[in-house]
């Protein structure tokens, strides 16, 4: 075998410029382009659309309200699956059609409560009565899923528990298509949903604070969950390193089972405020949400619960204001129809130039 | 190597009290059968005869479940003695016919059709035998899941003799009813076998003297064979080896030229599914290229479909929107080139995203494909959600390609040139190359493979298959839209692959046939096809991981982990 120099290791910081410019492929090219395409479509969309001036400031307040509404329910979704991922390591390609499971129970007993006029009596009973419902079925159907098709394939890392989320993701949307047939329910309208409320001297759809505030009940429960109690603190030492946790006298299983359980009841939760804020459902309706919010949740570095709830909302307000103002600038018809596009193109974006997320967690480094 | 054992066998740990497995086995039969109950399918399924008057697909579903709670009781020998596994079937039986039971009692008190839309008066009927009182409705339920049950038992405690062509005889009986649309064509086509139409069919399906006869004749067909069996191994293990192959070689070339033949005489209805399956086919093939044997799980699949569609339609459409009025034979190859880039430059951005991201990756980048399809922004271009309409069939020497039949054709050729092509990548040191970034990609890189170069072309060749057959799907068609290109169209190939069994051609083909073919001849599993994929993907990998026919490698890999399981099994027998 021949000796050969070894190429002397740069000193200077000029030397050091070469030697990485000297590593740079043809594929850094075109990454590169693409980052800065996309930038630069943004910024001048942007730029055009504050100059023609078509929005006002009450529409980009509107905007990012709404984007708030629908951020908090992504991010409710969203924790679903940092969850079980900080857990597993898995993504639950099921989460998305579990939220849709819940609110469809809860549309069934929001029709029977709005005919018989309970709802409009005792907004805040039915609405309770209403999550548990959609709590308590998502709970079921995820723990069933869970049993079926996650829990063979703890010990091993292959491709096997992800094709078996996708199949199961499949078998609960169309089950429900079976059961409860393949039209559009709309969900209830009470005297109460409707019209508008002042607070703190602006003008709100009823909608908005309601969902925003629960959302943001929620997100604090679960927080306090996570960080006071011992279980919440049993799961983030069994996300952190399942043997050492075992070996601290921590069950594995059921620490497993309270994540799910806690992750169903948020969805639950964030299917019946996806009710309220769309009002429309169908077996199909737990899909796009379950990708934005599995988009926010990388975008939030997927394992960080806080970063979940932080992606949520982000990922909200983009969605929102993203299409009126860059979009419309670049004189694109019909921007709204784009709207999912701006969203696919974040966790294309994240997955590919940063997956650990914008707040960054060690974890998707980790499993690279 | 533990892991391989979970992942490609089942391990059997648990061990429960016997009459523990038996309420067990009921439970489970009982799930099931009040999931398919609800969901719609027991009494869809009850509208399709087998024995015309006698017997429908339904009560066979009931039949065959309370038979397989029977034989889960016998298989598992929880019992020693033969009385106690009877009741034990029996038992097994009554729990899942009592669980089913449930629904028809709680409808005769109640209405909850407005909820549950498959709780109609036709599943009433069926689980009441339409007998006025749901007692005695009920009553013969619960009989009928006790009776089959010990039935159950009763075909597993048979000597092989009588249970191996009973058993042959019932599953030819019920497979000639359930595809009577398959075989019917095929018999009433020539004079010669219209005969043997006449006697085992009517208009709408088999009727009960065709049962008969194909019971019959089974049975006896299976009785000779099994009555016969060893001599004629020995025979054959004395014809020396050349011959032995040059007749398996005889065999399998006469299934190929009778399947080749078959749509010629079984009509233009099979002749559609074949095309469709053989379309399948083509792409599985190519998304075989990236999972199975390169490991790269990519759920933007039908974006190169749409590719392939698109270029076609806009090189020869007859609209607006083409650039060009060109013969198919010059259109085809350009759009299998125009999807090879494009497979390319899409691997590009997600080269250095690994497992469960690259799925979702390849996901969103899929569906940005189709939103800007289906755009108004797009629209100028590519024709927005109105499509492209009026492309002309593919011209041969003046034979036009316009029937199904013609069409499967041609698709077959495409098939059979690209299964050739596959075949020869997965042996070339491409295909090693491939396979060595499935198995570890570091390590890979570390032995001197360029993971971009081969991973780009692990996309851009998968691509160019799916971009063929987006090719003849724009011909047969006649015109595209963009809501053709849906995800579920990816994630049907990627089920297509994982029942199949990854990594393997042939493989890819059982499962085209099962996945694609299988829901078009039986209109009741149509309905409810993507379910029933659903169902697939989650029963084979939690029963079979390596799919319905794995590849030579994966059944090497099996085999010497079954080796060195009964090897340890053998150390722990003698140490204990």
């Amino acid at each position: 075998m021949t000796t050969e120099t070894v190429a002397p290791v740069p000193t200077t910081s000029r030397a050091r410029l070469f030697a990485s410019l000297e590593r740079i492929t043809l594929v850094d090219v075109i990454l590169w382009l693409l980052r800065a395409g996309i930038l630069i479509l943004v910024v001048v969309g942007t730029v055009a659309t504050l100059i023609k001036g078509t929005y006002s400031l009450s529409h980009w307040f509107d905007f990012f309200m709404f984007g708030l509404t629908i951020g908090g329910v992504y991010a409710l979704i969203a924790l679903g699956y940092t969850m079980v991922y900080g857990i597993l390591r898995l993504i639950n390609f099921a989460h998305g059609d579990i939220t849709m499971t819940g609110a469809f129970s809860a549309y069934f007993l929001a029709r029977g409560l709005d005919r018989s006029g309970f709802m409009d009596a005792h907004p805040f009973l039915s609405t309770a009565a209403i999550m548990a419902l959609s709590m308590g079925v998502c709970t079921v159907i995820a723990l069933i899923v869970e049993r079926i098709c996650y829990r063979p394939f703890r010990h091993v890392a292959t491709l096997a528990p992800l094709i078996c989320a996708i199949g199961a993701s499949f078998v609960l949307q169309h089950s429900f298509r079976g059961m409860f047939g393949s039209n559009v329910r709309s969900y209830p309208d009470p005297e109460w949903m409707k019209g508008t409320v002042d607070i703190l001297g602006v003008t709100l759809p009823v909608v908005q604070p309601i969902v925003i505030g629960t959302a943001f009940a929620a997100m604090l429960f679960l927080y306090l969950i996570v960080q006071k109690t011992r279980m919440g603190t049993a799961m983030r030492a069994v996300s952190e390193d399942r043997d050492a946790a075992a070996l601290m006298g921590i069950d594995a299983n059921k620490v497993i089972i309270f994540t799910f359980i806690l992750g169903a009841c948020m969805a639950g939760i964030g299917g019946v405020l996806y009710c309220f804020v769309y009002k429309q459902i169908y077996f199909f309706t737990g899909f796009l949400p379950g990708i934005k919010a599995f988009s926010a949740a990388v975008l939030g570095g997927i394992g960080n619960i806080p970063g979940a709830m932080f992606g949520g909302l982000f990922l909200g307000v983009i969605e929102s204001i993203g299409p009126p103002l860059f979009l419309d600038g670049l004189n694109i018809p019909a921007p709204y129809q784009m709207r999912d596009l701006i969203a696919f193109t974040l966790l294309v974006m994240v997955l590919v130039f940063r997956p650990q997320g914008l707040i960054g967690e060690a974890l998707a480094k980790k499993r690279a | 190597m533990a892991f391989e054992v979970v992942a490609s066998s089942r391990v059997d740990t648990r061990k429960t009290t016997s009459w523990g497995y038996v309420r067990s086995a009921g439970f489970q039969i009982g799930l099931i059968l009040l999931f398919l109950a609800m969901v719609g399918i027991l009494s869809m399924f009850n509208a399709r005869p087998i024995i015309v008057g006698y017997l429908t697909l339904g009560y066979a579903t009931l039949g065959i479940l309370f038979l397989t709670a029977g034989i889960m009781v016998a298989r598992a020998r929880a019992f020693p003695d033969v009385t106690r596994t009877f009741l034990g079937g029996m038992l097994a039986g009554t729990i899942a016919a009592a669980m089913l039971a449930v629904i028809p009692a709680v409808m005769s008190v109640v209405n909850l059709r407005f909820i549950f839309v498959a709780l109609h008066k036709p599943l009433y009927d069926m689980l009441t035998f339409t007998f006025a009182s749901p007692v005695v409705g009920i009553a013969c339920l619960i009989v009928l899941g006790a009776a089959l049950g010990a039935a159950g038992v009763l075909l597993m405690l048979l000597p092989e003799r009588i249970g191996g062509p009973l058993s042959a005889a019932l599953i030819a009986t019920g497979l000639a009813g359930l595809f009577q649309e398959l075989v019917r064509p095929v018999l009433a086509s020539s004079w010669a076998t219209k005969w043997l139409h006449d006697l085992l069919y009517t208009w709408t399906g088999m009727h009960l003297q065709g049962a008969i006869t194909i019971f019959v004749i089974t049975g006896a067909v299976s009785l000779l064979w099994v009555l016969n069996r060893d001599r004629a191994r020995a025979e054959w293990n004395t014809l020396p080896p050349t011959t032995r192959r040059n007749i398996r070689w005889g065999y399998l070339a006469l299934a190929a030229i009778a399947a080749v033949l078959f749509p010629l005489y079984a009509g233009n209805f099979i002749g559609q599914v074949l095309l469709m399956v053989g379309l399948f086919m083509l792409m599985g093939m190519g998304l075989n290229l990236e999972v199975g044997l390169a490991g790269l799980l990519d759920l933007g699949f039908v974006a190169f479909y749409a590719v392939g569609a698109y270029m076609t339609a806009l090189l020869m459409a007859d609209s607006p929107f083409a650039f060009a009025q060109l013969p198919f034979w010059i259109a085809m190859p350009i759009a299998v080139l125009t999807a090879t880039a494009v497979g390319g430059l899409f691997g590009v951005p997600v080269l250095n995203v690994r497992g469960d991201y690259l799925a979702v990756a390849t996901l969103g980048l899929g569906e940005i494909a189709r939103v800007i399809v289906l755009s108004d922004a797009a629209a100028p271009v590519l024709a927005g959600a109105a499509g492209i309409l009026q492309i002309p069939r593919p011209e041969l020497f003046g034979f036009e390609f316009n029937t199904p039949v013609s069409l499967f054709y041609l698709t077959l050729v495409a098939s059979l040139v690209a299964a050739y092509f596959a075949w020869r990548l997965q042996d070339s040191r491409l295909g090693r190359a491939w396979t060595a970034i499935r198995d570890d990609e570091d390590v890979a890189q570390a032995l001197g493979i360029n993971l971009i170069q081969v991973k780009l072309l692990a996309y851009a060749l998968g691509a160019a298959f799916a971009g063929l057959a987006g090719s003849i799907f724009a011909v047969m068609l006649g015109s595209i839209y963009p809501h053709s290109f849906q995800l579920i169209i990816s994630i049907n190939i990627l089920a297509l692959i994982i029942v199949g069994g990854m990594g393997s051609l042939p493989g890819v083909a059982v499962g085209s046939l099962v996945l694609i073919g299988l829901p078009e001849m039986l209109r009741e599993f149509g309905e409810f096809r993507f379910l029933f994929y659903g169902l697939a993907i989650v029963a084979v990998m939690r029963v079979k991981p390596e799919g319905l026919w794995p590849s030579a490698a994966k059944r090497r890999e099996i085999a010497l982990d079954q080796e060195t399981m009964a090897e340890q099994q053998a150390l722990k027998s003698r140490a204990g």
